[in-house]
């Protein structure tokens, strides 16, 4: 019990750094879903059952140039297939989990979550309590998203503007200081160079789609990348 | 609009996708192919994200100096080059924000 507790406080202590950057951006959503015309419960309600920032956001931006409803839905899914990806990547790490822990713990597969995790398993493969570890980074971020909605929304009643603060800069320094740590490789650095330039020039693609291409030929890329260096060794 | 009608919609299309991969797992294999492409994706999607989220504005590709967002990223680029350390790439990061917005 205790060995789990203390996984459990790991898990939200490696996620600190990440949930002081996604904090603005919750204030920033919940400013915006307020100047969008959501009500409360509806803010807040999204982000508890939802609980996507990129996909809270565009929807809100997309229901604010009145938009479809069906349009809507299936731009969040495409936006949310790159979660599918992260999903996949951790295949190998909950074949031992029931099947209602990995239902309960899907739920809060976040983009800093994920990282977190993941930056665990590659530091230390096979260590037990991952389950814990991933529990105590989800409900960190949880509670803070929440929070931060219904300050963000509060706030946004009476600071109007609050949203073009530019407070989502957090989130971008914040995935940089996840990405640039872990690359070691010539294929790393390969894969996030075209990554990079293929979101630029793909970036009016609709429904963000350019995002799921840029990041599918930068797969490719770190492939072939580290299939030369294997075969040079 | 029906808001609850949307954000039912919107959960359903966000947990499915953070699901599906993680029921199966132990029940299906993925190729060796799939397994080593999978190895890529951190990088590849933040790298994207970051991207976009950095030098697009008002739909194109703003790479002026009045770009805030890009020089605080620069900035914490290098930080992360010299120190590999997530806090004090935030933290330098948002603190040139700040400063360029309190200083133009």
């Amino acid at each position: 019990m205790q060995e789990q507790a203390r996984q459990v406080w790991m898990g939200a202590l490696e996620t600190l750094p990440l949930v002081i950057a996604a904090f603005p951006f919750g204030i920033v959503f919940g400013a915006l879903a307020h100047t969008t015309g959501l009500s409360f419960a509806g803010a807040l309600g999204m982000s508890a059952i939802v609980f996507a920032g990129s996909s809270q956001f565009i929807a809100i931006t997309l229901i604010a140039s009145a938009t479809v409803l069906p349009v809507i839905v299936m731009t969040v899914f495409i936006v949310n297939l790159r979660q599918m990806l992260y999903s996949a990547n951790l295949m190998h790490q909950v074949e031992t989990w029931p099947q209602p822990v990995r239902a309960v713990l899907a739920f809060w597969l976040t983009d800093e979550t994920f990282a977190v995790v993941s930056d665990r398993i590659s530091r230390h493969p096979g260590e037990p309590g991952l389950r814990w570890f991933y529990l105590g980074s989800a409900l960190f971020m949880y509670s803070f998203w929440l929070i931060s909605t219904v300050l963000g929304f509060t706030l946004g009643e009476q600071i109007p503007g609050l949203a073009n603060w530019g407070l989502d800069v957090a989130m971008i320094v914040a995935f940089i200081g996840i990405v640039v740590p872990s690359l070691r490789q010539r294929a790393d650095w390969a894969c996030a160079t075209v990554a990079f330039f293929t979101a630029l020039m793909t970036h009016d693609w609709p429904h963000q789609t350019g995002l799921l291409f840029a990041s599918l030929l930068a797969i490719a890329v770190g492939m072939l990348v580290s299939e030369k260096g294997s075969a040079h060794e | 609009m029906n808001e609850w009608l949307l954000i039912g919609l919107m959960a359903l299309v966000t947990y499915l996708p953070r699901y599906i991969p993680i029921a199966l797992a132990g029940r299906v294999t993925l190729p060796s192919i799939l397994e080593s492409a999978l190895d890529f994706v951190p990088i590849a999607v933040l790298t994207a994200i970051i991207a976009q989220a950095a030098l697009v504005s008002g739909g194109g590709v703003d790479l002026s100096m009045s770009n805030f967002h890009a020089l605080a990223a620069m900035a914490a680029f290098l930080t992360a080059l010299l120190t590999r350390h997530l806090f004090a790439t935030i933290a330098v990061g948002l603190l040139c924000f700040a400063a360029l917005r309190l200083l133009f």
